[in-house]
């Protein structure tokens, strides 16, 4: 019967019996039948597995709030912000109606707001419990990655049952309580018959709806969204995860399909306060107003999402295939073998980005593609933080430089560092126990962003204690791939998984991996000039999508080593010591082995070849050269 | 005695909205209260949410699948006993609800912690229908037959077992520092009620663990139907109480506090099925509100001819009567503020502690209502553990909505606090270390410490990834064990430190920052502190003022907080002078003093220190002492139990070896790691296990074996003049020997433990102690911070200098260049400028000469 029970409610069922279904679910279903309700569930989640339904499901990232039909199936690309604590809501509970006294068993789940006559004294409520996460989009996404995304999903936009339905934000919540107590099937078609004349022809004016909450956010600066950046824009969103909440963590980057609920009545109970009873409600004085504002912000603005399926993303890049890469050798076999030539045309791109050092280039390329893929006790491997020294000061040379990276991947940051901001930025997260949420800092950021530090903004001055505290964690993220979170009674460790590239004049003060000095090829006079012309020549978006997709791929790539070839790196190792064993110590030997591996890989190797690990010991021997022979240069290197 | 698996049920009662008002049959009753009673029946009461409904076939069962289990009056006036708890904590019923009239005089205070739903009434059998499931009527008692609507408590038969438990209750091998003082041979509770008695102090703290031993039962109905159970101990006691002293006055009537029970101890664990039940769960206080008055009872006066009411609170809600009984108008009632009465109340936020929380998780907090006395018992940042019942509350229904939100709020109404952190300014905080091993996981421990290669599987799984270092492995395994504790301050000396300090120094780069790191992830209390960026005051505690409330308090730094654990300190050479003066007094008596802001005390920081130092070079010198190479004083040299120079050895073999881990740890997958390794959990549970069970003692035969080594260390110094072990050397060696007594899980010290002792710290002393000029081990360099061949050497030139004066003859003054080029050429060893610098002075303090500027004058 579950079948009847979709068709007869539904009535655009015919061709995407897998997007209705959940409003079946969700806004007309009142049986508490838990077999029907898994059943259903796993139903969804099968489909959504299965080939490109997931690009039929609007996504909130790209579609407007009000433009999403409440209770209807979305999609949330996002990050865990924060988790708060877990709450217990009635799974099952009993309805009365008034008039006829008939009792009703109906279903809690998915839902924020009850049918109304609840009679609480029944014996047949089930209390269950469930877990809400703030989540925010992914911080730092760049321009290009939500470009391509929402275009991706233009197919959705046809289909009637994804609708949009403007007039539903208009209506009050009198009246929404009268279409409520309305038999489903009598508002359905009346909503449906909008749609057409509303949507069609006009894609430009989404993209303004989209900016839209971004002014509001701004008039409504009392409640802050707690985006990780600043400048940050878009939907924040309360997910609400009914099963195994454990295996999520903090700062995961999730797709979580749900059911959308944006019911006014949220807000209205938060500000339905009437001072004369609350003294004697326990339950009214447990928060404080600040908790309510965070805990309960009108559904307007941050929307409710019940999670039916949520998938972890390894990567934020729409190009790739969201699947993963064992299941798609047709594209990993094809994008392998173009690997090397793709190398060919982002190292020249880069040298020329450079200013013509073709190995400071060679070092960009592992940089970006560098991932921690591994921790041993408390040592993360594979991380290479780059340290390219000697920036030109002039032209705004860094921030044309950092603009180039973000044209490249798919998130990143830039953070000046200025006495200023050291001093007065908040990078660490910290608890806030008045609201009791967690305020994020600018190291809350996704695996894999792009953290681009630059230190030719500093100057001399007086740090303070936040900026030593600030200059404290950079270390910290660099050398450990950490963040501590401040509990303000304790600290917690966070680990991280981000590329920090430090741009500075002379050697960084913070710890790095590697440290390559800039030899431009450019003279100064000319520096202008050569940096106009790579943006007067922007790349073709072929050519560019082409790099995006090398560097993320890169990245992804498994890669060993044979016991053949382990045996020849320890045998140079030995040798190189023998000859002068200052020459190389254990910490060269690890950062030779990173970059043997990132550069194996920059290639399309999954394994270490006796000519890459060759190749991995010249540029390591030319950079060494170089660093010795800037060392001469200025005495005072340290 | 009838304990009914499901009470009986079957007929749908009116709901009594006039309590029976038996004042009058009580002549003890005083008349305000007596009037009270009679009031509380005007007004309905409204329906509300947190009791069954009135038509439910049977009481809530404790297997009931709904929110709320509390049961709620619905029973005939006749029905009611009247000496039942029943009448509980209402006003109308303070006096009649403790039926002795020795009670007289000693109001009953209300119990907020217990909830409002105090009318429980209890249920006849007798007038019941059988039960179906068999309940049982071991005795026909008539008396006993009742059980309390919705439970299976039968209040005579639980307050006589609890009677019986607190006459009859020992715990002879009582460590409660609670119990401190108390004859432990003696029923433990009848103490305290005498202590009571002395005291004045109306509370007595009931440990749930000894009701669990005393009678399983009893235990049992005190978890699942706390706010029933615990008036009938209250009503219990009281009897007792005033039997046994008669003419005691109490403030008011004593109330039962249990605490330690065991339904929940993490707060990650609460889920909806411990709802109304009594649970214990550990945290940390991050907020508590300001004082809340709760009303308990409305004043309430006729505006018309100013007949007063009174009108209890029941769940949050004050029905206010409609008509005035007096004049009969209707509406006329207003309530009078101040003559109504409140109650404290306290909201308090907790966390999880961070020791409960899975990685990568944000900790969870739970709101907790304290009441009465316990408002203002605990402050943030208080590490406590509460016990209270569990609550869950729906959101108030609005009458203008029609639906509401579907959410519970949650909180716990606490009954008993207990910090944890408190007691470590005095003793041990054995229930906090105590973590609990299953069964299985104790086995496999003691499967893995019978092995007998234990010593080096477990020094390998410690920091997998640094290679080699073996020796400094084992050291750091045996600090993470320690020694055994011994107090000897019955002697006067106090407590003998029994932690392990160890000082990494080498060349930057050698992964003793790694090493730190791992350590500090390794145990519970670690704290990770770099010499550059810590203060004195940031290592110790300091005294600030609340600017709101301009109380003094008292904040703990990093070697207080890692008491019982392990502190590493970075960087260690860069860290000023003055801070770390005050890890002299850490590093051997394992106390802080703090004399600051006129708060004088002496902190416990028994806290191992494990500390890491670069040379003042930068790179090692071989060719200087360990003292001269780091630039620490000496005095504090000394305290380390081992010294460890982490070098680059720079051999081939070495080279191949480190070559091959490093390649091996860049491709090997988890999975191949965790065979080759053990756990880290594994390792974290074995050092807790042993740290908390095993405390091994020296054997006749160990004890022989460490005077030998003592004896044969400072024998092969005195050879040369040279004294190569002094007394803190034993004491280290002992400490080590017991360590690795504890890594076999070994009760007894043996003699293989004192030769691995011995092989460390020479192994240690190799390193750090070998004189560079002589190549010999010379502990001096360490305890005086110059080798006994140095000094000889001053010596010697000191005296040639002095022969060379007298030789001149008489003149009084001599140019110093003039001095120095006859010295060097007299002489056949070279004589540097310092060396001669020193043999000066050495002749300056014999009173022999003195120095101004280029001229030395000799001195009559």
């Amino acid at each position: 019967d579950l079948c009847t029970h979709i068709h007869t409610d539904n009535p655009h069922s015919e061709t995407f019996t897998e997007l209705c279904l959940l409003d079946v679910l969700a806004a007309s279903q009142n049986n508490s039948n838990s077999g029907w309700e898994t059943k259903a569930v796993e139903f969804f989640q099968d489909q959504l597995k299965e080939r490109d339904t997931h690009t039929l499901v609007p996504s909130l990232n790209d579609v407007p709030l009000h433009y999403l039909k409440p209770n209807s199936l979305v999609k949330f690309r996002c990050l865990i912000q924060d988790m708060f604590d877990p709450e217990f809501y009635m799974g099952v509970y009993e309805t009365v109606d008034p008039s006829t006294k008939t009792k009703m068993l109906r279903c809690g789940k998915y839902k924020d707001v009850t049918e109304c006559g609840v009679d609480f004294n029944s014996r047949n409520t089930v209390t269950a419990e469930r877990q809400t996460f703030y989540c925010v989009p992914i911080p730092g996404e760049n321009p290009w990655v939500k470009e391509i995304s929402s275009s991706c999903l233009t197919e959705a936009r046809v289909v009637p049952s994804t609708s949009y339905a403007p007039s539903r934000q208009k209506r009050s919540y009198e009246e929404d309580d009268d279409m409520d107590t309305q038999p489903q099937k009598q508002r359905e078609p009346h909503a449906g018959m909008k749609i057409p004349s509303e949507h069609h022809g006009n894609g430009d004016c989404k993209r303004q709806e989209t900016e839209a909450p971004s002014s509001q956010t701004a008039s409504a600066s009392h409640l802050d969204l707690n985006f990780p950046l600043p400048g940050e824009k878009g939907p924040s969103c309360l997910v609400k995860v009914y099963e195994d909440w454990d295996r999520f963590k903090l700062n995961d980057t999730l797709e979580v399909y749900g059911i959308l609920s944006v019911s006014p009545a949220l807000s209205a109970l938060a500000d339905e306060k009437d001072a004369s009873s609350s003294l004697l409600d326990p339950a009214e004085s447990m928060e404080t107003a600040e908790e309510q504002r965070v805990h309960s912000p009108p559904a307007s603005l941050v929307p409710r999402l019940h999670m039916l399926h949520a998938k972890p993303l390894p990567h934020n890049n729409p190009l790739l295939p969201s699947a993963a890469l064992e299941d798609n050798s047709a594209f990993l076999s094809s994008t392998l073998s173009e690997m090397a030539s793709v190398r060919e045309e982002i190292l020249s791109y880069f040298t020329h980005v450079l200013l013509g050092d073709a190995l400071a280039a060679e070092y960009l390329i592992l940089h970006l593609i560098s991932n921690v893929y591994s921790r041993r006790d408390v040592l993360p491997l594979g991380k290479f933080t780059l340290n390219l020294s000697g920036c030109p000061t002039v032209a705004s040379y860094t921030e044309r430089f950092y603009q180039i990276i973000q044209q490249l991947v798919p998130s990143s940051h830039y953070l000046a560092m200025s006495l200023q901001n050291m001093n007065q930025m908040r990078l660490v997260p910290k608890k806030d126990y008045v609201a009791n949420r967690l305020v994020s800092g600018a190291l809350q950021l996704a695996r894999n962003t792009s953290l681009f530090l630059d230190e030719t903004q500093l100057e001399q001055g007086q740090l303070d204690t936040t900026g030593v505290r600030n200059v404290t964690a950079l270390g910290n993220l660099i050398s450990w791939q950490k963040v501590d979170y401040d509990f303000n009674y304790h600290q917690m460790e966070f680990p991280c998984n981000i590329n920090v590239l430090i741009a500075s004049e002379g050697r960084s003060l913070l710890p790095s991996d590697c440290q390559i000095h800039l030899q431009p090829q450019v003279a100064p006079s000319h520096l202008e000039e050569s940096l106009s012309s790579i943006h007067m020549h922007p790349q073709a978006s072929s050519q560019l999508n082409k790099f995006r997709i090398y560097l993320s791929m890169a990245r992804l790539l498994d890669y060993s080593i044979s016991d053949e070839v382990t045996k020849s790196v320890e045998d140079d190792f030995v040798d190189m010591r023998k000859d002068d064993p200052q020459s190389i110590s254990a910490e060269d030997l690890h950062r030779m082995l990173v970059v043997a591996r990132l550069l194996s890989l920059s290639l399309g190797q999954t394994s270490l070849s006796r000519d890459s690990w060759l190749r991995a010991k010249h540029i390591e021997m030319l950079r060494r050269s170089r660093m010795e022979q800037h060392k001469c240069v200025n005495g005072n290197e340290p | 005695m009838s304990s009914p698996t499901s009470t009986p049920g079957g007929r749908k009662r009116g709901r009594n909205t006039n309590p029976p008002t038996p004042s009058s049959e009580d002549p003890t009753s005083p008349p305000s209260q007596r009037r009270r009673g009679q009031d509380s029946s005007t007004g309905d009461l409204m329906p509300m949410p947190t009791s069954p409904a009135t038509d439910m076939l049977s009481p809530a069962a404790p297997q009931d699948t709904s929110l709320f289990s509390s049961p709620r009056p619905s029973v005939q006036p006749n029905e009611v006993d009247m000496s039942s708890p029943l009448m509980y904590g209402t006003p109308s019923s303070r006096v009649e609800g403790t039926p002795r009239s020795g009670v007289r005089g000693t109001p009953a205070r209300q119990r907020p912690d217990l909830g409002s739903v105090r009318k429980a009434p209890q249920v006849d059998l007798h007038s019941e229908p059988p039960s179906t499931d068999g309940a049982v009527a071991s005795e026909p008692n008539a008396g006993q037959r009742l059980v309390i609507w919705g439970t299976d408590v039968n209040v005579g038969t639980c307050k006589e077992k609890f009677q019986r438990f607190l006459q009859r209750f020992t715990d002879p091998n009582s460590t409660e520092d609670e119990n401190a003082g108390l004859d432990l041979n003696e029923p433990l509770y009848m103490q305290k009620l005498e202590e009571i008695s002395v005291v004045g102090d109306p509370v007595l703290n009931v440990n749930c663990r000894h009701v669990q031993s005393f009678d399983a039962e009893l235990y049992r109905q005190l978890i699942c139907y706390p706010q029933e159970v615990i008036p009938t101990f209250d009503m219990a006691v009281n009897e007792l109480f005033f039997e046994r002293f008669p003419d005691s006055i109490l403030e008011y009537q004593i109330q039962v506090r249990p605490y330690n029970a065991l339904k929940t101890r993490n707060m990650r664990s609460l889920n909806p099925e411990d709802i109304d039940q009594l649970i214990t769960i550990s945290g940390m206080v991050i907020r508590t509100s300001q004082l809340i008055p709760e009303m308990q009872e409305g004043f309430f006066q006729c505006q018309v001819c100013a007949y007063s009411t009174r009108v209890e609170v029941d769940r949050g809600r004050i029905a206010e009567p409609a008509v005035c009984r007096n004049c009969n108008n209707t509406h006329s009632l207003a309530l009078v503020h101040n003559r109504s009465v409140f109650s404290d109340k306290q909201m308090i936020k907790v966390q999880e502690s961070p020791e409960d929380m899975p990685a990568g998780q944000t900790p969870h907090t739970t709101v907790v209502y304290a009441h009465n006395d316990l408002v203002d018992k605990v402050q943030p940042g208080d590490r406590v553990n509460i016990t209270g019942i569990y609550r869950a509350v729906p959101m108030r229904v609005n009458p203008r909505q029609n639906n509401v939100k579907s959410v519970y709020k949650t909180h716990i109404d606490a009954i008993h606090f207990r910090k944890t952190d408190e007691k470590r300014l005095h003793g041990l905080d054995e229930e906090a270390e105590q973590k609990l091993f299953t069964e299985d996981r104790v086995q496999t421990l003691k499967e893995l410490a019978a092995k007998p290669d234990v010593y080096e599987r477990l020094s390998s799984a410690l920091a997998p990834s640094i290679y080699e270092h073996e020796d400094i492995k084992k050291g750091i395994l045996l600090q993470l064990f320690g020694g055994t504790r011994k107090d000897f301050s019955q002697t006067g000396r106090g407590n003998f430190r029994a932690e392990v300090n160890i000082l990494l120094c080498g060349d930057p780069g050698t992964s003793k920052s790694q090493l730190l790191q791992y350590v500090y992830n390794l145990v519970p209390r670690g704290q990770y502190t770099s010499g550059k960026g810590s203060s004195a005051v940031g290592l110790t505690a300091y005294v600030m003022k609340d600017p709101e409330t301009r109380q003094l308090v008292l904040q703990t730094g990093a070697l207080v907080l890692s008491d019982n654990g392990i502190c590493c300190i970075d960087e260690f050479d860069k860290m000023s002078d003055n801070t770390r003066s005050v890890l002299h007094e850490v590093m051997e008596q394992q106390t802080l003093s703090i004399a600051k802001a006129g708060i004088i005390c002496q902190l416990n920081a028994r806290t191992a220190v494990l500390a890491a130092a670069n040379p003042v070079e930068s790179q090692w010198n071989p060719k200087k002492t360990t003292i001269e190479n780091i630039q620490l004083p000496h005095t504090l040299l000394s305290r380390f139990d081992l010294i460890f120079l982490m070098l680059d050895p720079q051999d081939e073999a070495y080279d191949r070896r480190l070559a091959h881990h490093l390649v091996s740890l860049y491709y090997q997958s988890e999975e191949q790691m965790e065979e080759e390794f053990l756990d880290m959990a594994v390792l974290k549970d074995y050092i807790a296990y042993a740290r908390t069970y095993i405390s091994p003692r020296l054997s006749e035969e160990a004890s022989q074996a460490l005077i030998e080594a003592y004896v044969d260390m400072r024998k092969i110094g005195s050879g040369r003049g040279m004294v190569s072990a002094y007394p803190r050397q034993l004491e280290s060696l002992i400490r080590l020997a017991e360590a690795h007594a504890k890594v076999r899980f070994s009760e007894k010290v043996e003699s293989i433990d004192v030769e691995e002792a011995k092989r460390l710290h020479r192994e240690a002393l190799k390193q750090s102690a070998t004189d560079p000029r002589t190549g010999f081990v010379d502990i001096s360099i360490l305890t005086t911070g110059m080798s006994a061949t140095a000094r000889k050497r001053k010596e010697e030139v000191a005296q040639a200098l002095k022969k060379l004066i007298q030789a001149k003859g008489k003149t009084p003054a001599m140019k110093y260049q003039q001095l120095l080029d006859d010295l060097r050429g007299q002489s056949e060893t070279a004589i540097t400028k310092e060396l001669f610098d020193e043999a000066l002075r050495a002749l300056a303090d014999e009173d022999y000469l003195t120095v101004t500027g280029k001229t030395v004058r000799l001195l009559a």
